[in-house]
């Protein structure tokens, strides 16, 4: 199994310039040592809300394709925007969760994915494409596949729990919606 | 009383172009008139509005989020390390359930102390009145514009015309 660092970046080398929003913890740290862009919103806070704003954008914006970066603990904890995202059915939503089965950021400590198969919550709430994958080239396969299809779509990638030696993502959170907005615009 | 269409429309003429919310029957009136100009996105928990009010207003909405009272205790968190700490404003209309002490029991906590509950969140508020109902949609939407955080206007029962009359 791939680490969400190595998977985070084979997606990152597919999007261009389309708005990312990426959850809370360590997976903002990662994307901002990855590839730092201003189309992309890193939350520092507020857990469990990673697919709300991004369908907020989606939404405002339906001509840009707008691709959340969420984790697992995240998407348990926000779960009934599955079913928000499902009753609205943005075309240009696309989900991406990397599901390492635990909390990453606070110590590891297990979600209850290993027992709750996230992509078929969102499938049964009405995302109209979902796929898990493991493996790298199933990953860029699948995702390039969702970028040219009507979603919403969701991604689910199984990640382990390797977390990459970063730092905090050094740029005012104000900043960040002020860089983000002129991206979008 | 004011009409929820007149004051769907003064939203509107302030600039508001974003409408989520969770219902409460003193917003009733308003939402039915949101859903009628088809202008409103249903959420299902309060900080899951305020999230989308928030995505809407990065892409260049002026956002309003409906919402009881007891849904600024759900969307505390969200308020909070999204909305004051981002810079990213939005106008709660939040129905003030319990004031007075008049209402169902789950209401009275929560009506008692909304005004120090916000003061303590630094959340700007203030409360509807048919009389100063100009002034306060002017004050709302200055402040949305200079401090680029969320404000708050507050509804007692019977200001604006609910769906029962």
């Amino acid at each position: 199994m791939q680490s969400r660092a190595m998977a985070m970046a084979a997606l990152l080398e597919l999007l261009t310039d389309q708005p990312v929003i990426i959850c809370n913890g360590f997976p903002s740290r990662e994307a901002y040592k990855i590839a730092d862009r201003p189309t992309h919103f890193y939350m520092i806070g507020s857990m469990g809300v990673a697919a709300a704003i991004g369908l907020g954008v989606a939404l405002a914006k339906p001509k840009k394709q707008v691709v959340i970066f969420d984790g697992d603990g995240n998407v348990l904890m926000g779960m009934g925007t599955l079913a928000t995202v499902g009753a609205l059915r943005p075309k240009n939503f696309i989900h991406v969760v990397f599901d390492n089965e635990v909390y990453g950021s606070t110590g590891n400590q297990p979600t209850i994915s290993n027992v709750v198969p996230l992509e078929k919550v969102a499938k049964a709430a009405g995302y109209v494409n979902v796929e898990r994958v493991r493996e790298r080239e199933d990953l860029v396969y699948e995702f390039n596949d969702m970028l040219k299809k009507d979603g919403p779509s969701m991604l689910l990638v199984k990640v382990n729990e390797m977390v990459e030696d970063v730092g905090r993502v050094m740029l005012d959170p104000p900043d960040i919606t002020k860089r983000f907005m002129k991206a979008i615009e | 009383m004011i009409g929820s269409d007149a004051f769907v429309q003064a939203l509107q003429d302030i600039g508001v172009d974003f409408f989520t919310g969770v219902p409460d029957s003193i917003l009733g009136g308003i939402i039915a008139e949101l859903m009628e100009r088809r202008l409103y996105t249903p959420a299902v928990r309060e900080d899951e509005a305020v999230a989308l009010a928030a995505g809407a207003y990065m892409s260049g909405k002026v956002p309003a989020v409906l919402m009881q009272n007891s849904g600024l205790g759900t969307s505390l968190n969200a308020l909070i390390s999204l909305n004051v700490i981002y810079r990213q404003p939005c106008l709660l209309i939040v129905s003030w359930r319990g004031y007075q002490g008049k209402d169902a029991p789950e209401h009275l906590v929560m009506g008692e102390v909304m005004p120090q509950f916000l003061d303590t969140m630094k959340i700007p508020h203030r409360t509807l009145s048919e009389k100063t109902a100009i002034d306060d949609l002017k004050w709302l939407a200055e402040t949305f514009m200079t401090q680029r955080i969320p404000v708050a206007l507050s509804i007692t029962k019977g200001v604006v015309k609910g769906l029962h009359p």
